[in-house]
């Protein structure tokens, strides 16, 4: 193993050394994610085309679209990041905070989506509880989009200047544009083919980054002996240290790693998040519906290796990562790897990848947004009736004030310094107690119009109070951020839970006859639409798909778990 | 209805609104756009392996990491493309298909 050179001057100059090749791989890309947006727009004639591509799109498609939209670069840094930061962890992120949320969305959740016909997840609430409830939660995920798509877009700076050296503002309006250009041109269809193409992109970029890292470090034996001998050896496992009352750098015990992580947030992200279930509702019939998250899953298992071996590698060529003694911050693992290992070429393809990401992120984020304005807020509530040609119209115009007002938000990333825990607090306040009162409304008939909103508002705020007061002010001694969203999680799906069933217990319930298709046990007449031609392979039952994807990421456990 | 919404609006709405969509019937094929970026990015890739220099083999730990990950992408390039020509794009349904019968 090499010794690292001095770390205050790498992280003086993160610069990449790029040169005309990488800029024309670049180009390329950049061309490329143009002429989809162009080649698209043909195809958008209704509003369902612009907000949900008329849903027709094939299974494969909008599978890789699912994991590409969550494969957005803070994630891709942010997990190298935690890697770097707590070890082997990381896997939870994948294989229990991912897999069996995405199993169940596929299994159990997609044929009252897909089969009730809503347009989005806000739209199911409006059918299932009431307008208050649908209100409530469309205008919390357009801010929380909205926020999300900015942080994307500052992380995005930030990387672009460390790296290419362009001024911040040069590269949130180049980035802005292209997304800006190719949703308003062809709307959900090309934001989910850059996504597909997004996909292949970064993990070209990712692969040799990986492969070589390990090379460097001397293969997954050196990279095991260092860390092992730098931070102890739970921090080359998965569960190591992780008993009840026992300390870890996560912050976090095995429970509050199963029910905060596995269970609430996981579910909570993958289940209700629009900007996921979205591509899902695009796909062309009910099978592919739920194969969308399943066929997702797989990559998902593997991901993780990808992203989290970077991090790990960085820790051991820069010990000092992360703390005051150096220049260089988690969240630099990857780029710092990209500088030191590509040389130009197969960096120009790095580099795209990463920016790809950023752009995939924002745009998921941009092209849920616009549909939840337009379908659930402005037809709903402000211009109702109109003809759809207007509806599409204000589609295009509200994405371009999405993206506008992402920009302006992209400042508020700045006081956190690891991304992905920004977001992860973020998703605990506003998908958590979406989660519940989509648990309880689906699995139990009794629970009243009126519970939904109330479950709605006492879960925001508890998860809200938790972390801003109990934890932050130290009442409840949490060693770290992550492990105090996993508590927030929780505590916001108590609470949420609690209201719920209290509220249904003094409302009166939905009418029978308004929940066919919406709640276990009922069927409506989109869910039972025959399998179309070839749909019964075996290859393509759901239920094979889902199962095999949830064994694997349990044997994926083994080799981390002594 | 008082303040609920009906399943039935929604339902009705997307259902009509099916019939007049044109994304299945004019959207090209994504395979087409991966294929065609990888070959050019494989190829690009590739020729800058074979004329890597000392400098950058040793950058990437010996490995002449330009080659393998161009090869790579040439070979998933050509992989869409082929899956294109053996499985070319399903023609689009016709306008107001017949339910299915059981």
């Amino acid at each position: 193993m090499q010794t690292p050179t001095d770390p205050t001057y790498l992280a003086a100059e993160l610069r990449l050394p790029t040169n005309w090749l990488d800029y024309t791989i670049l180009g390329i890309y950049f061309l490329v994610v143009l002429g989809i947006g162009f080649a698209a727009r043909r195809s958008v004639k209704t509003s369902l085309d612009f907000f949900l591509s008329g849903r027709s799109l094939p299974a494969w498609v909008t599978g890789l679209a699912f994991v590409a939209a969550n494969l957005g670069a803070t994630e891709i840094l942010g997990m190298a990041a935690n890697s770097a930061q707590y070890g082997v962890y990381t896997t939870h992120w994948y294989w229990i905070g991912a897999i069996p949320a995405m199993v169940f969305l596929g299994l159990v959740m997609m044929p009252f989506y897909y089969g009730s016909k809503v347009r989005s997840v806000p739209e199911f609430l409006l059918l299932r509880f009431d307008k208050a409830s649908h209100l409530l939660s469309s205008a919390l995920f357009a801010i929380a989009a909205i926020l999300i798509a900015g942080v994307n877009l500052y992380a995005l700076a930030i990387v672009v200047e460390a790296l290419l050296g362009w001024p911040e503002w040069v590269a949130i309006v180049v980035a802005g544009f292209f997304v800006l250009a190719y949703i308003t041109l062809g709307g959900l269809s090309s934001a989910i083919y850059n996504e597909v193409l997004q996909f292949f992109v970064i993990l070209a970029g990712l692969i040799p980054i990986t492969i070589l890292g390990l090379k460097k470090v001397g293969g997954w034996d050196g990279l095991s002996d260092s860390l092992s001998a730098n931070h102890g050896s739970d921090f080359m496992t998965a569960w190591g240290g992780t008993g009840i009352g026992s300390d870890n750098p996560l912050g976090a015990n095995w429970l509050t790693i199963v029910l905060g992580l596995g269970f609430v947030l996981s579910f909570g992200y993958w289940t209700t998040n629009f900007a996921e279930v979205q591509r899902a509702l695009s796909a062309k019939n009910l099978s592919a519906a739920k194969r969308t998250p399943l066929i997702a899953a797989f990559p998902k298992i593997f991901i993780v290796f990808v992203v989290m071996i970077p991090g790990l590698v960085a820790a051991v060529l820069v010990p000092k990562i992360g703390t005051p003694g150096s220049d260089l911050q988690y969240n630099d693992a990857i780029p710092y790897l990209m500088q030191q290992l590509l040389p130009n070429g197969v960096l120009g393809i790095a580099v795209t990848g990463l920016l790809a990401a950023f752009m995939a992120g924002m745009a998921a984020n941009i092209s849920s947004f616009n549909t939840v304005f337009t379908t659930d807020i402005w037809q709903k509530y402000v211009e109702k009736g109109r003809e759809d040609a207007y509806y599409v119209r204000f589609g295009r115009l509200i994405t371009v004030i999405g993206v506008l007002a992402s920009i302006g938000t992209a400042f508020l990333a700045s006081s956190f310094s690891n991304i992905m825990s920004y977001l992860q607090t973020l998703f605990s306040f506003f998908n958590v107690p979406m989660f519940v009162v989509f648990i309880i409304g689906m699995f139990w008939k009794r629970a009243s119009m009126k519970s939904g909103f109330w479950g709605l508002v006492a879960g925001t705020t508890a998860a809200m109070v938790n972390y801003f007061v109990i934890y932050k002010q130290g009442i409840i001694d949490i060693p770290s951020d992550q492990g105090a969203n996993f508590v927030s999680a929780i505590a916001g799906f108590v609470a949420g839970a609690v209201v719920m069933v209290a509220v249904s217990l003094f409302t009166k319930p939905k009418p029978v006859t308004e929940l066919q298709g919406l709640v276990y046990g009922t069927t409506s007449p989109g869910m039972s639409e025959a399998p179309s031609e070839g749909d019964d392979a075996w290859y393509r039952k759901p239920a094979l798909l889902g199962w095999g994807a949830v064994v694997l990421a349990a044997a994926c456990y083994i080799p981390f778990s002594f | 209805m008082s303040d609920s919404y009906s399943d039935k609006n929604v339902h009705d709405e997307v259902t009509e609104l099916e019939t007049q969509s044109v994304t299945a019937a004019r959207l090209f094929d994504i395979r087409r756009i991966i294929g065609g970026l990888f070959v050019v990015y494989g190829v690009i890739v590739t020729i800058a392996g074979f004329a890597a220099s000392d400098n950058d083999i040793d950058k990437a730990q010996g490995v002449n990491i330009n080659l393998w990950t161009g090869l790579g992408m040439l070979i998933l390039g050509l992989f869409f493309l082929a899956w294109l020509k053996l499985r070319p794009t399903a023609p689009p349904p016709p306008p107001l298909e017949e339910e299915p019968k059981d």
